[in-house]
């Protein structure tokens, strides 16, 4: 969640900053990072993603409980 | 295009039921500077936006937007889902569970439900800018009104996160509408 945040809003600093190409680099390095940690996330509790842009092993996983609203933190 | 993430942009929780604060916090699901008016008109805008960077800008910010409607949904279906009828009656949520049971409906704090008439779309870049970051501010200001009012910290929490973004799309409107300005000017000379 940290993560996915900290590139959202690179992303939103580098649409209006495209040329700033230190945030370019962070921005990358928290990809390569947050890709690797919703790898592992979706190995446990499933897919994140739906129309295929998550795998779904094995099983159709995505229609499992709890939805985000759902979740208790 | 769009796709679905499976999780929450923020974490909510909440210390049990609380339909008086769920009936204020819906306001930012339907009142005219709420999520849901925010994304469809940042969506809207960006095919009349000259300026790549405005265009990218309006796509992410209207998407983070969506992002933020789910919190706030998020936050009102767990502090309604297991109030009693007596207390939604007491917090005076009784007309709205008249109309909606304990379901997601998009109205303001004081019932009124939300329409198109709420937002713009004016082709102008430099007008469409300037709204954008006022409605910005108006939610930040509501959010405030929120914490002010909110009697339950894990919800306030949740709602500082929500009037940071206001400040930080504000920002970026604001550097947008800069852009926007210099591309409109040096499109005046002509060789």
């Amino acid at each position: 969640m940290a993560l996915e945040f900290t590139c959202l809003d690179l992303n939103l600093y580098l649409d209006t900053h495209p040329e700033d190409y230190r945030a370019l680099s962070d921005f990358n390095q928290c990809a390569q990072q947050l890709a690797q940690a919703k790898k592992e996330y979706e190995s446990l509790y499933g897919p994140l993603l739906n129309y295929g842009q998550s795998p779904s092993p094995n099983a159709w996983r995505w229609v499992e409980d709890p939805w985000p609203w759902e979740t208790i933190f | 295009m769009w796709v679905y993430e499976k999780k929450l942009q923020y974490p909510v929780r909440v210390n049990g039921p609380n339909p008086w604060l769920a009936k204020m916090i819906l306001t930012q699901y339907g009142e005219p500077d709420g999520e849901l008016a925010a994304s469809l008109k940042y969506l809207t805008q960006r095919y009349t936006m000259p300026l790549s960077q405005a265009k990218a800008l309006l796509t992410d910010i209207g998407t983070e937007e969506l992002a933020h409607m789910e919190i706030i949904a998020a936050l009102v279906y767990n502090l309604i889902k297991d109030a009693s009828l007596e207390e939604i009656k007491r917090a005076g949520l009784d007309g709205y569970f008249t109309d909606h049971d304990r379901a997601l409906y998009f109205v303001n704090a004081s019932g009124a439900p939300w329409t198109a008439a709420y937002i713009q779309s004016k082709g102008d870049p430099i007008t469409d800018l300037y709204e954008n970051m006022a409605a910005e501010e108006k939610a930040r200001s509501t959010y405030e009104y929120l914490i002010q009012l909110s009697d339950d910290p894990d919800v306030t929490d949740t709602l500082k996160f929500l009037r940071e973004r206001e400040i930080v799309h504000f920002q970026r409107f604001g550097e947008a509408l800069k852009l926007t300005y210099d591309y409109l000017e040096r499109k005046k000379y002509f060789y």
